[in-house]
């Protein structure tokens, strides 16, 4: 929709013209990148827009670190990427990309980066880079720069570890977490709804399994199990993570429903990861 | 900045905020339509450089160097390009406002993508069709016509982007007008300070309570304007609803508009606001409208709008009588239509100062009865029309926006537009009544009902637009249905402070229907009676008395029958082998947790049905009077009824053509105009046909007799040996041109009675997944007796329509409302209507019936076919799991919260009953 508020667009060409801007945006401005969620919305508070779609960097980069993914990369070009065989992981850019409510239309233009600082519970890029231990590249003020655990980048609905005037740079996903096995499971209370609960594990090397979960909780939350465990232990490692009270409660599922979804997923992907180390003794 | 647009270079400068949509619409490329504005449901797709995108979150500037094209572009000169000849050989539309979104989305994907388009299409809404024309035009499989399929007359204009919807003109000097809404739900405004708003430049007005006339009004239109309460003003000093509009702002642009609307100062006295329909009945609750008996409040200290009682028999003597009786409350939850059109109107003065306005509703006729004395004007000096809308459902049976267009041209002289956000379309206007409904009934060992009462609880919302209607009409048809010596009804329709409700397809009957259609289910299983046997056993028949709160006399007629058909119909289908597409619908029913099916021993299987009787015409009158005369090039056909995709356009030419011998491409259509056209009561209450339609056959026949006595007199020959064909007249081996009659006209009325009764009949094979929660609907069968079928690809499209919205209600969709009032789901994301991968394909079929009341034998079907549904999948959900659900949505999550322990157990007893209140006797 129209934003009748913005009077300014701002479009820094070039990496270096982008990073200065970081750190110096003030309430009234907003960085713009894919603008799906910026634009779907009216944005009272926001009398100018940051492009930083013109800072030319590489959306995908694939090195023996693993692969580096520019927060103004699209959904589309991450969907699109073709991928070392040995990435067993890899399948989940897919089915993440499936998640989002919206459709692959929308994918041309939404970014990865976009969807992680816009910190929905149901954020399937959230999931995608929680699940793999993507680190976050965080641009700050005077070419500071940080980095946290994508597990960590978001702390609640709408809200990430961002202060004001930052920029997320891009997520860094290690090689040895895109070459584990992993499972996907993801559930809506109707066929083509928003996500209600988004479960992933990923079988470690040293036989232990982490499984991340996404869209039933206001954040993401991590379960490491050191051995694969049966499906009634994965279940209860649930409840001992997350407390009654932490379930996430909106119109796309029940917090009741939602603990339940995740309890009989963390079994089913005990079970099918259980079944990939067997494969692999 | 330059780009090119359809192949045309263009150099103009969007705004910094501004998206590419209204950019396009700003250089006149109408066809990227506004659904929804928030990217949800992909009316504004357009390409950018090849690559589809929703042009409504589209920053611009983006498009700087770069090739768009719109629908208007796609087709090479007059060739169109394969995804417009496909959507228009499946007439893969109904109102055709999602439809440039769906070619353009189609033109998208490769051969591959084509073939399986349903996760493809989640960003594609469609609220009329039920995706399943839609899906054949995507995969390129349109199914051949047969001989009565005439295609829509804008069926080309719809598919090239060239149909014009009501927002899709551009007059010049045009001011916008934004809406302040009300944050709370209660309360009375004891100020309002413009002084901020009017000093934004651009701002031509800011009307107020103090700007608009003290006359009340209901925004409900009915032919009798009586029918309905005074309640409401077009803007109040007292707010009744979150949302509620308390000032507006005239100004050159939007955005001055919304900068102004911002600026008001309003200081609320808050009122206690009163949400719960049973606690608005209790002595003592807040009084919504302190309004006189005038306004025909029925009582406005308990804020009851309106109330009825009545029956025949005893049913205490019926209950004693009985072997088993089943009692339950049902509830229906409120919901949206969703027409993907929004409301909005523009208005302007004329050449001769006539207050014109153009606007998306289904009454313009009533609507400028309704203008004319709410502003003092005579008739003549209102002129009101349409051109194509997108979607009515009964919502655009309502006045929600011309009187506020008409107050701002009145003051301002200036041509005034007002069209609605999505989000103000959620919480602005009107929805489907929130219903508590009490059935008890009771049968003998062998079925025969003993009694039937039933109680309802309406919640009409802050204002009584269309309350005592509804009420009324809930009470009949879904009670008149059986034969039953004992009934009793009564109801009341309440005010509380939530957004108002209104007309909405099935008007109350979508409600009842659920309720008395769940407990019949019920009762017959306690008894061991199969539901069609028991339907066969207990439902009127010809001859039989159609009694709900009285005996009549009235107009309502068994014209035809075939409701006996219709169980036949749907039971042969259920127990025969499932046609080759019903696997494609179990599979395009979606994902639990994963896309296939997963492990069989999670699914519970299961089977419902249920069955609706509708009046083919809303009581108390409907008149239509139209004309047809002959043209240079054919027919001229002027008729007030509206087309919003009900198809009524098709019919009339069809109907016109067979009558005159000619083919319905010869019947020119002026429609929905006030200027064009007698009276027309309007298009609601599924009269497009069986009233609209009747008195263009009674004018098409006319006319027809009219030229063979010309050219009888002419060739000097019998009328008899006259026959008429698309050339003109022919008699005596010769034949007399059509041009040879220009000039003569004949006019046709109908006044909408005597009725007759329509019937459908709808079953579910559902699958319950165990351990999700989640539904699947496996089969999905209608039958519907709609008399002779005039258009029985159109009649199917209404059908599948109709279940389709019908599913909606009952498995997703609901208006959140939070503690204060105020909806929190205003917005397709948060409001989930069914995408083409979310619905099954319904399987459609005729009873054969000829109506002796009807035109050609036809009776309506466009409102029906959603009333089974919801009772239908909840006799399935129970069959398959052993929960009764009571109310609707049947949501995953909460149906997960009842399994108990069908989630763990291997089998479940069918018949197990759950309710607490279920009484042997």
């Amino acid at each position: 929709m129209d934003l009748n508020t913005v009077e300014e667009l701002d479009r820094p060409k070039g990496g270096a013209a982008v990073a200065a801007r970081a750190g110096r945006l003030n309430d009234s401005e907003a960085w713009l990148a894919g603008g799906t969620w910026l634009f779907s919305e009216p944005q009272p508070r926001v009398s100018k827009l940051v492009d930083i779609t013109g800072a030319g960097w590489a959306p995908l980069t694939i090195n023996t670190c693993g692969l580096e993914i520019a927060a103004t990369c699209t959904v589309a070009e991450l969907d699109a990427l073709r991928t070392p065989e040995d990435w067993r992981a890899a399948h989940l850019i897919g089915a993440c990309s499936r998640a989002f409510l919206a459709s692959f239309k929308i994918w041309n233009v939404a970014t990865v980066g976009g969807n992680l600082c816009m910190g929905l519970p149901a954020g399937p890029m959230i999931s995608l880079t929680a699940s793999l231990d993507g680190a976050c590249r965080i641009f700050g003020r005077d070419g500071s720069e940080w980095e946290v655990p994508a597990l960590d980048f978001v702390v609640g609905p709408q809200q990430t570890v961002l202060r004001p005037g930052e920029l997320l740079r891009s997520i860094r996903i290690p090689v040895d977490r895109l070459r584990r096995p992993a499972a996907f499971r993801r559930i809506a209370l109707s066929p083509m709804g928003r996500t209600g609960a988004l479960v992933i594990g990923t079988l470690a090397p040293s036989g232990g399994i982490d499984i991340t979960i996404t869209g039933a909780t206001p954040r993401p939350v991590r379960i490491a199990f050191h051995t694969v465990p049966d499906a009634t232990s994965a279940a209860r490692a649930v409840d001992a993570a997350i407390p009654v009270g932490g379930w996430y409660d909106d119109v796309h599922g029940s917090p009741e429903w939602r603990r339940a979804m995740v309890k009989e997923f963390a079994g089913e992907i005990s079970e099918e990861l259980g079944a990939a180390a067997r494969m692999r003794q | 900045m330059t780009f090119t647009v359809n192949g045309q270079e263009t150099d103009a400068e969007p705004r910094p905020g501004q998206c590419l949509r209204t950019f396009l619409r700003d250089q006149g490329w109408f066809g990227v339509k506004k659904g929804c504005d928030t990217g949800d449901c992909g009316a504004c797709t357009v390409h950018v450089d090849g690559k589809p995108v929703h042009s409504c979150l589209m920053p611009a500037v983006r498009a700087e160097g770069r090739a768009v094209t719109t629908i208007e572009g796609l087709a090479e000169g007059h060739v169109l390009h394969p995804a417009q000849q496909h959507f228009l050989d499946a007439q893969g539309f109904q109102c055709g406002f999602c439809t440039a979104g769906m070619v353009m989305t189609t033109a998208a994907l490769d051969q591959g993508q084509r073939t399986d388009p349903d996760r493809l299409f989640k960003g594609n809404l469609c609220r009329c069709t039920g995706y399943r024309p839609i899906r054949e035009a995507v995969r390129g499989q349109p199914v051949p016509p047969g001989p009565r399929d005439a295609p829509a007359p804008a069926g080309l204009a719809v598919v090239t982007g060239r149909a014009r919807f009501t927002m899709d003109v551009a007059p010049a000097g045009i001011l916008h007008l934004k809406i302040l809404q009300s944050p709370h739900a209660s309360a009375r405004i004891l100020a309002i300070d413009t002084t901020a708003a009017m000093a934004v430049p651009g701002v031509v007005a800011v009307l107020t309570h103090a700007d608009a006339p003290a006359r009340c009004f209901s925004t409900a239109r009915h032919e009798n304007p009586l029918d309905d309460v005074d309640d409401t003003r077009v803007l109040d000093d007292v707010v009744r609803f979150a949302g509620q509009r308390v000032a507006a702002v005239v100004a050159e642009t939007e955005a001055a508009a919304e900068k102004a609307r911002d600026l008001i100062a309003v200081d609320y006295e808050l009122l206690p606001a009163v949400l719960d329909p049973v606690e608005a009945l209790l002595p003592g609750a807040h009084i919504v409208h302190d309004k006189p008996l005038s306004s025909r409040i029925a009582n406005p200290a308990r804020n009851i709008v309106a109330e009825l009682s009545g029956g025949t028999g005893d049913v205490e003597a019926g209950f004693a009588a009985a072997d088993a009786v089943h009692e339950a409350t049902y509830e229906t939850q409120r919901v949206h239509h969703a027409q993907l059109e929004t409301h909005g109107a523009i208005g302007w003065l004329d050449a001769e100062d006539r207050l014109t306005v153009r606007t998306s509703s289904q009454t313009p006729f009533l609507t400028r009865d309704a203008l004319a004395t709410l502003y003092g004007l005579p008739r003549g000096k209102v002129r009101v029309f349409c051109e194509r809308i997108g979607g009515g459902f009964g919502g655009k049976q309502e006045m929600l926006t011309e009187d506020i267009v008409a107050l701002a041209v009145l003051k301002t002289r200036r041509p005034v537009k007002l069209e609605l956000t999505r989000a103000e379309q959620f919480t602005m206007t009107t929805t489907r009544h929130p219903m508590r409904i009490t059935v008890k009934v009771g049968a003998r060992k062998d079925g025969t009902l003993t009694a039937m009462q039933m109680h309802m609880l309406s919640n009409t919302g802050a204002y009584g637009n269309h309350g005592p209607g509804v009420l009324f009409h809930g009470s009949g048809e879904s009670i008149a249905l059986y034969r039953c010596p004992n009934k009793k009804v009564d109801g009341v329709a309440v005010y509380t402070n939530q957004m108002p409700s209104g007309a909405f397809r099935g008007y109350g009957l979508s409600q009842t229907n659920f309720a008395v259609e769940s407990a019949m289910n019920a009762l017959a299983a306690r008894l061991g009676i199969d539901p069609y046997a028991f339907r066969r056993k207990n439902m009127v028949m010809p001859g039989d008395p159609m009694v709900s709160l009285d005996a009549g006399p009235h107009d309502v007629e068994y014209g035809s029958y075939g409701l006996d058909q219709c169980l036949d119909l749907v039971e042969r289908a259920m127990s025969e082998t499932p046609p080759a597409y019903a696997e494609t619908s179990a599979a395009a029913t979606g994902t639990g947790a994963r896309d296939e099916m997963g492990d069989p021993a999670d699914w519970l299987i299961g089977r419902g049905m249920a069955a609706g009787m509708i009046d083919t015409i809303p009581p108390r009158g409907h008149i239509a009077e139209c004309w047809i005369r002959v043209s240079e090039r054919g027919y001229e056909l002027g008729t007030g009824t509206a087309e919003f995709g009900n198809g009524t356009s098709t019919v009339h030419a069809q109907m016109a053509a067979d009558a005159l011998g000619t083919t319905p491409s010869r019947i020119r259509l002026k429609q929905s105009d006030t200027d064009v056209s007698g009276h027309d009561s309007g298009a609601f209450g599924s009269t497009g046909t069986v009233v609209a339609g009747a008195a263009t056959l009674i004018a098409a026949e006319k006319l027809a007799g009219l030229i063979r006595q010309a050219a009888a007199d002419r060739l000097g020959i019998a009328v008899d040996a006259v026959t008429l064909g698309p050339d003109g007249a022919t008699g005596a081996g010769r034949t007399l041109p059509l041009s040879t009659f220009a000039g003569l006209s004949a006019d046709g009325r109908t006044r909408g009675t005597p009725r007759s009764v329509a019937f459908n009949v709808q079953a579910f094979e559902v699958a319950v997944h165990r351990r999700y929660g989640t539904i699947r609907i496996l089969r999905s069968v209608h039958a519907a007796d709609a008399g002779t079928v005039i258009n029985p690809r159109q009649c199917r499209g209404q059908i599948e329509g109709g279940v389709a919205q019908a599913l909606g209600a009952a498995l997703w969709e609901r208006v959140m409302i939070d503690g204060e009032g105020r909806v929190t789901n205003a917005a397709f994301r948060g409001y989930h209507i069914p995408a083409m991968g979310d619905l099954p394909v319904t399987e459609v079929h005729f009873a054969d019936t000829y109506d002796s009341i009807g035109p050609l034998g036809a009776k309506s079907m466009s409102e029906s076919p959603y009333n089974p549904v919801a009772a239908a999948l909840a006799a399935a959900i129970h069959d398959a799991t052993g929960v009764h659900l009571t109310a609707t949505p049947f949501l995953a999550d909460q149906l997960h919260g009842r399994l108990g322990a069908a989630r763990s157990a291997a089998a479940i007893s069918p018949t197990e009953e759950t309710f607490r209140d279920v009484i042997a006797v």
